[in-house]
């Protein structure tokens, strides 16, 4: 039995952070290999977003339907401090049913930080964990909050690779940043448009 | 996926493999050994008093995990990752339970027998202590569990969780202790059925409560 292609959409999203209302009206569908790039300032409701897409928050207004399973990167590894790298990667790869973990480790250059406890990676290492775990989930839709921060040149090109190749084979990507991603064909929106004109609009 | 996340919270918390887990052990036994130093060597005394101080005892060993107890894997992301793959809070918030009562209830329980020793509890006495925490801690795990999820997104949660803690733990306490003066089974029976109604609603009161933590 096929599954059913991966489609992510929201319709009439609004969401707010304590008080203030970050954005609304903001609609958008991302059908099987589209990627898109949501920029915005810090505090603009980026993470907010992807927050409310990934089922974790309940938006203000409006409603998010999606079809596939979801993986999410954003600033906490999910990865056990104590725990030594390829352990903590084990459990999550042992839960999403992963049987080559080792051959994402090497991909995202950690095979040689395997036995080093987590909390002793750097934020550019963790991030890199980060995304073996998300690899390792097999999921067709990823989204991804600041994927790009704390890592060098080098690794920021592989994360634009990793994203063109999970596009290329059907999956979607919904990228956080405000740093520049090359990836063929990616739309982009700024979260500001959608923010409201004056403070005091209610959705 | 249930047995996998069961391993990992056992190794997380389970004494001398888990990050200083022992800590409430220990202090359960360290004041069983203080004790008789502070009231003097009165046999008697030890004997009519020992008991509720082994409740006392258990009920303070049992706030040590809280801390840790469920805050650090929010701030992880780790229980919204379990949430991405389908997993519901009241789940993870079983097993945590689970985990918890096992990496403190039964080395309690274990400890009770060199605690009882220095504190002069014998026979029948030692019996009902025995079974008294047996039905008592896994009613302190859910309350622990209750308050560390409730308190997780709290800036004070830890200092919170301790007094908070104490007024939950009355009924268990009194009935638990109250066991031992009057040398009677029903009030186990009551230690029992508050600790089963406690077990059965923490998964959900928990749940909602880190449910509810995601929201601000």
């Amino acid at each position: 039995m096929q599954a059913p292609p991966p489609a992510l959409s929201a319709h009439d999203l609004a969401c707010r952070r304590g008080e203030r209302l970050l954005f609304r009206r903001l609609s958008f569908t991302l059908a099987a290999g589209a990627a898109c790039h949501v920029t915005g300032a810090n505090g603009a409701g980026k993470t907010t977003l992807i927050r409310a897409l990934a089922g974790l928050t309940t938006p203000h207004a409006g409603t998010v339907t999606r079809e596939g399973a979801l993986a999410l990167l954003d600033e906490r590894s999910g990865l056990d401090p104590e725990l030594p790298l390829a352990r903590a990667l084990a459990f999550w790869f042992g839960i999403d049913g992963m049987s080559d973990g080792e051959a994402i480790m090497a991909r995202l250059r950690l095979a040689s930080l395997a036995e080093v406890p987590v909390r002793y990676l750097s934020t550019g290492q963790k991030k890199r964990a980060a995304l073996a775990r998300v690899l390792g989930q097999q999921a067709p839709i990823w989204l991804l909050d600041e994927p790009l921060s704390g890592l060098d040149t080098a690794s920021q090109g592989l994360v634009s690779e990793l994203v063109r190749e999970h596009c290329a084979a059907g999956g979607i990507a919904l990228i956080a940043s405000h740093q520049p991603l090359d990836v063929p064909g990616m739309t982009s929106f700024a979260i500001e448009d959608y923010a409201p004109a004056d403070a005091d609009e209610t959705a | 996926m249930i047995a996998a996340l069961l391993r990992r919270d056992l190794a997380q918390f389970f004494p001398f493999t888990g990050s200083g887990a022992a800590l409430p052990v220990v202090f359960f036994v360290a004041v069983a050994m203080l004790f008789p130093f502070a009231v003097g060597p009165d046999a008697n005394l030890m004997t009519r008093t020992g008991g509720g101080v082994v409740w006392i005892a258990a009920l303070l060993a049992a706030i040590l995990p809280l801390e840790k107890l469920v805050a650090r894997d929010i701030e992880l992301g780790f229980f919204d990752q379990l949430r991405l793959r389908g997993l519901a809070e009241e789940a993870m918030m079983a097993v945590r339970l689970l985990a918890h009562w096992l990496s403190f209830g039964p080395p309690l329980v274990l400890a009770t027998f060199p605690a009882a020793a220095l504190l002069k509890i014998e026979g029948e006495t030692f019996e009902i202590l025995l079974l008294g925490l047996i039905a008592g801690t896994p009613g302190l795990a859910a309350i622990g569990l209750i308050i560390a999820a409730l308190t997780a997104s709290l800036r004070a949660g830890a200092a919170l969780s301790g007094l908070l803690l104490i007024p939950l733990a009355l009924p268990i306490l009194i009935f638990g202790a109250g066991a031992l003066a009057r040398q009677d089974q029903v009030s186990l029976g009551f230690v029992g059925a508050i600790s089963l109604a406690l077990v059965a609603l923490a998964p959900f009161a928990a749940g909602a409560a880190i449910r509810a933590a995601r929201e601000n």
